[in-house]
């Protein structure tokens, strides 16, 4: 199976070409260790070496918010739910911070807006002529298990319906199976099935368990073609952290070594305060440097951090600290 | 211009700099000058000297340079002290400690922007290490305090402790030797590094703030002169130095004779094993945390990484790259990795250091520091086993990379030291790490981490660097002594054997005559001088013994080394070896018993030492398998192996009487715990005991295990002592003999044990123990972290 003759990416998405993927290939992570404790103790110094203050940790916030995937994925959603998340991915802080940030004029947005894909065509609407991708999950999330068939046809109802990027879920059972040919096919046919849409590949971590499979799946998915890889779906047990994201950035280098492919990382799930944004990014420019601060390489799946963000900001505007109630909702 | 737009063109950290005011305003509060810490206040300012902060030059304090006088004051302080303390119950003085402990948290970040300012190691790194570390070491100690009477039975303390310590941990090497040795219920005169005495004499405020009795803790400032003074003072019971490998030999020697207990944590050039299977992303960070973590100043950094050939290429790249991700900058900046060099003279010292390795034919790979006293975090590739980057401890940010092509390969170089502090391995084969790590000579080695420290946990070394732990159970009994038997009246000096013929010998011509040899690698040898030297009986002489030299020390030093199994026998298989040996002892016990009584001792005396002999040796036979070791609560998710290892070859020089009893007593604890031996038997009756040879010979005793070479004691156990292929050295003889062994072992730093031949009488409870297997073992402790 090949990923060859792939069309390519709308323009307005990305700095770079899309990752075109590989033949599978084994080697590159059959056997490669990924030491548990060594992984913690290198994430838990991460927040340790690295610090932002004052107008940096502003300008290190307002950059998250550009790598936000604005991000609703509830049973009760509705349109209305929809077009209110939509006004806050466009309007991401109250205009008295912007105005007290000097960004006025920088047209700031969050990275993205996330929906299930029903919720396409209200995001699209909502979101018309501000150039804000909308993703959508798709393939039967959270759990994926459903016929292949079917998955496939959702990908191609929802980039019909106007989504930009596809998020979508691997088969745990070929990880856990270490079927590695099953997991390439499936996410090759879920790229082939994206079109011009970029896939990102949920690896839903907490579900595969060990740093090893997390490499593992990582790699399969990337040679497959993924644009971007992802850790949870924000349903499974344990969501994004920081030892599975280093396992996951590291992948993702090694790839890039290996094949010249640039590949983006959407962490998900979990990561609810500012601190956590930051932490985040100190990740993504300790181990990559930063054009992976950027959100065609980089977006952090949240849905309440942005509220949080907002007060920081805020607090950095007035010098006081901020009311959740005198932000607009999402 | 919006700056905030500009910062997200570039996503620069920029600066976080630590608040420094209120260490400031402290420091302007004694801008006068420092005085010592004596009798619980502090003196006034003597001869001052200037302490200086490193990253800036900036002066930060003047201090006392202190006198002869200042620490004989601080002596007599510390001991008036001492007998009161050491009868507080174990609950008072562990709630003193609780109560450091307790008030180092709440003065943690006083403490930490004061070491960064003092030694230039950044803010992150005292903040998250040293000082929580130092409390970690006193709640801890508390808690010996409290509970040493039950777990530490039949120990007494030492007495009045002299303390110096190094600079590169200033306040978490004084936790290390304050901690036990108040808990023990010693007291303490210690000297702070004098490019960092600061946050000791803040440590002074806090002891004096939780009340600490006045006299118990006593500090010293100044340079090595002040140290020097501590060391020759008579007034202490036991010296405790951490710092070079050159001043701890020095120490050892000044020492010698003095009956003072010492303990030494020297040098080290710590091998940094990477393995082909290893996470080499995970290693790649450990070197980080190796050499990287404070400037490389740090006795244990792993600076020699081996790594296995077949992925020094990737490992390296990995290596480069990230260690030009680091921050070499302003210690109190919270995103500085690295800060400066402790002081000038040191920074001289490293580039030296560099510019010869330069010369021999390194290439450096290094990240970018400052000016002033920064020195850049540095690779060296292409060092070789034998060029002085490899060899010479540098004391800075400077690894070196070799390759290696198999396990064993790899444990040849790691050991290819005269130092063995720490050693750190990378492999996620257990199997490969538990192997590598039983192989490695060092006291710590740490599996998948690296500079991982617990209070819970032994730290100390093997060879050169040093002997002695700090931490855990071990760590409290090099602040304890074994109640030490003394004699009614000292061995006297046994006169000089004589290698010429003599007068007749008992039944000459009436039976065959029997030659004593030695016993060198399981076989009889002659001595190389081809003298003998008469053995006297109560009437005259009994047997001729033969007179050793240099040379049969040195053969049998090499036949001691080939007895390799012997130390990787199971416990349960030296057992059995012992067992037998008690067993056929027994079969011949008549005949030893004649032997004895031919030497002068009552047929019930000679009796009842060939009995103890025999039941002694099953004593030591059971406990060849359980002489355990221990596993230490740490970390969680870490398992921290303290392993009772042998000292490897030792050299065990008998007093003169009970010859047979004394001999038994040295030598089978000693090869009971796996250690090859090279006894020197009584030098006026060495026949008891080259007789036992031909017991060992049909004991199994593997060739080598023990080696018997007769002749005039001191001048053998002196060859014996200065043996660099010797780790240590027992001598029971005359106070002058003593003397002269401590001194001779500071060659290599091999542990010794000296005491008076006439303190123990052997027969007694005095003649066995769980302290001779103490002595005949170190603990080395492996951390095993786990996780999937």
């Amino acid at each position: 199976m090949t990923t060859a003759a792939l069309p390519d990416q709308p323009e307005s998405l990305s700095n770079h070409p899309r990752n075109l993927g590989t033949p599978l290939d084994a080697a590159m992570f059959e056997g490669r260790a990924v030491n548990r404790s060594a992984a913690e103790r290198r994430a838990a110094t991460l927040t340790t070496r690295r610090s932002v203050k004052k107008t940096y940790q502003a300008a290190w916030l307002v950059n998250a918010i550009r790598c936000i995937d604005l991000t609703t994925l509830a049973g009760d959603d509705t349109e209305g739910r929809v077009q209110r998340l939509c006004a806050k991915a466009r309007q991401p802080l109250a205009p008295r911070i912007v105005e007290g940030l000097g960004l006025s004029e920088m047209g700031l947005t969050t990275g993205a807006v996330c929906v299930y894909p029903t919720m396409v065509p209200h995001a699209v609407k909502a979101l018309r002529g501000t150039g804000i991708p909308v993703a959508s999950v798709a393939t039967g999330f959270p759990a994926g298990l459903m016929p292949l068939h079917l998955r496939l046809e959702e990908i191609r109802w929802t980039v019909d319906q106007g989504a930009d990027e596809i998020d979508i879920v691997i088969t745990r059972e070929h990880v856990l199976k270490r079927d590695w040919a099953a997991l390439y096919d499936e996410v090759a046919a879920m790229r082939e099935a994206c079109g011009k849409a970029h896939l990102k590949a949920i690896l839903a971590t907490g579900d595969i368990a060990t740093l090893r499979n997390v490499y593992a799946a990582s790699m399969v998915a990337m040679q497959a073609g993924a644009d971007f890889i992802k850790t949870s779906t924000g349903k499974e047990g344990v969501n994004a952290t920081l030892p599975v994201s280093l396992t996951m950035v590291r992948a993702l280098r090694d790839y890039g070594d290996a094949t010249g492919h640039r590949v983006g990382f959407k962490p998900a799930g979990g990561m609810k305060s500012a601190k956590d944004s930051l932490a985040w990014q100190y990740l993504m420019k300790e181990e990559l440097g930063n054009d992976w601060l950027q959100p065609d390489l980089f977006r952090l799946g949240a849905s309440s951090m942005l509220g949080d963000i907002e007060r920081q900001l805020e607090h950095h505007v007035t010098g006081r600290y901020a009311a959740a109630h005198r932000h607009s909702l999402a | 211009m919006n700056t905030i737009t500009d910062i997200l063109a570039t996503m620069d950290y920029g600066t976080a700099p630590e608040d420094s005011a209120i260490v400031r305003d402290w420091l302007k509060k004694h801008e006068t000058g420092f005085g010592h810490f004596v009798d619980g206040a502090f003196t006034a300012p003597g001869e001052l000297f200037e302490v200086r902060a490193p990253a800036s030059g900036e002066l930060l304090a003047s201090v006392t340079q202190g006198s002869e006088d200042d620490v004989d004051t601080a002596v007599r302080a510390a001991r008036a002290a001492q007998p009161g303390w050491a009868s507080l119950s174990g609950h008072e003085r562990a709630k003193y400690l609780y109560a450091i402990a307790r008030h180092v948290q709440q003065h943690a970040r006083f403490l930490a922007v004061l070491e960064s300012l003092d030694n230039g190691k950044p803010i992150r790194e005292s903040r998250d290490a040293d000082v929580p570390l130092v409390a970690r070491h006193f709640y801890h100690h508390a808690g010996w305090a409290e509970i040493m009477e039950d777990e530490l039975p039949g120990t007494a303390p030492h007495g009045v402790c002299g303390q110096i310590i190094p600079w590169n941990f200033p306040l978490l090497m004084l936790a290390w030797k304050v901690a036990p040795a108040l808990a023990a219920g010693n007291t303490v005169v210690l000297k702070p590094a004098e490019y960092t005495p600061l946050t000791a004499l803040a440590f002074a405020e806090i002891a004096a703030e939780v009340g600490l009795p006045k006299g118990v803790l006593n500090i010293v400032t100044g340079d090595g002169r002040t140290g020097a003074a501590i060391v020759a003072h008579e007034g202490l019971d036991k010296i405790a130095f951490t710092g070079s490998t050159e001043v701890g030999r020095r120490i050892r020697r000044e020492t010698a004779g003095t009956g003072k207990s010492l303990t030494l944590e020297l040098g080290g050039k710590s091998p940094f094993v990477v393995f082909a299977d290893a996470d080499l992303d995970a290693a790649v960070e450990g070197v980080v945390d190796a050499i990287w973590f404070n400037a490389g100043q740090v006795c244990c950094a792993g600076a020699r990484v081996l790594v296995a050939e077949s992925v020094a290429k990737r490992f390296e790249d990995l290596l480069e790259k990230r260690m030009r991700q680091l921050r070499v900058g302003d210690p109190l900046d919270k995103n500085t990795d690295m800060g400066a060099i402790v002081h000038p003279m040191q920074l001289e010292r490293i580039k030296g250091l560099i510019e010869k390795g330069v010369s021999e034919g390194a290439e450096l790979v290094q990240g970018t520091a400052p000016e002033g006293c920064f020195f850049p975090p540095t690779i060296a590739m292409k060092v070789e086993p034998a060029s002085t980057l490899a060899t010479e401890e540098i004391f800075g940010p400077v690894a070196t990379v070799t390759t290696f092509r198999t396990p064993e390969d790899a444990v040849a170089l790691a050991n290819n030291t005269r130092y063995g502090l720490a050693a750190s391995i990378w492999s996620e084969n257990v199997n490969l790490c538990l192997d590598i790590a039983a192989q490695v000579k060092a006291g710590v080695v740490w599996i998948n981490c690296t500079n991982v420290f617990d209070a819970g946990a032994g730290f100390g070394g093997y060879r050169e660097s040093g002997f002695g732990r700090e931490g855990g159970r071990e760590g409290m009994m090099a602040y304890l002594a074994h109640p030490k038997p003394k004699a009614r009246k000292p061995e006297a000096a046994p006169s000089a054997p004589v290698g010429q013929p003599g007068e007749a010998l008992p039944g000459a011509g009436a039976r065959i005559d029997r030659t004593a040899k030695f016993y060198i690698g399981g076989k009889q040898a002659r001595p190389d001088s081809g003298y003998s030297y008469a053995v006297s009986g109560p009437n005259g002489p009994v047997g001729l013994a033969g007179l050793g030299n240099r040379k049969d020390i040195r053969n049998a030093v090499e036949a001691a080394h080939k007895a390799k199994g012997w130390g990787k026998a199971t416990g349960h298989n030296r057992a059995q070896v012992l067992y037998y040996l008690a067993e056929n002892l027994s079969a011949r016990a008549g005949e030893f018993a004649e032997r004895l009584t031919s030497f002068g001792a009552s047929k019930t005396a000679a009796q009842a030492e060939v009995e103890t002999a025999i039941r002694r040796t099953f004593w030591y036979a059971a406990q060849a398998d359980k002489f355990d070791g221990a596993v230490h609560q740490t970390k969680s998710a870490h398992v921290t192996l303290a392993m009772h290892e042998p000292l490897g070859v030792m050299g065990i020089a008998c007093p003169t009487a009970q010859p047979l009893l004394g001999f038994v007593s040295l030598v089978l604890p000693a090869i009971a715990m796996g250690n090859a031996v090279i006894a020197l038997p009584s030098q006026t009756h060495p026949l008891a005991a080259t007789d036992l040879y031909q017991v060992f010979d049909t004991s199994d005793l593997p060739g080598g295990v023990v080696n018997i070479v007769a002749g005039e004691r001191d001048a053998l156990a002196k060859t014996l002592a200065e043996h660099d292929d010797v780790a240590g050295i027992w001598y029971f003889g005359t106070k002058d003999g003593g003397r002269m062994i401590e001194k001779a072992s500071a060659g290599n730093l091999k542990q010794s044990w000296v005491e008076d031949g006439a303190a123990r009488d052997w027969l007694s409870k005095d003649g066995q123990g769980r302290g001779f297997l103490h002595r005949a073992t170190q603990i080395k402790n492996i951390w095993v972290p786990y996780g999937e």
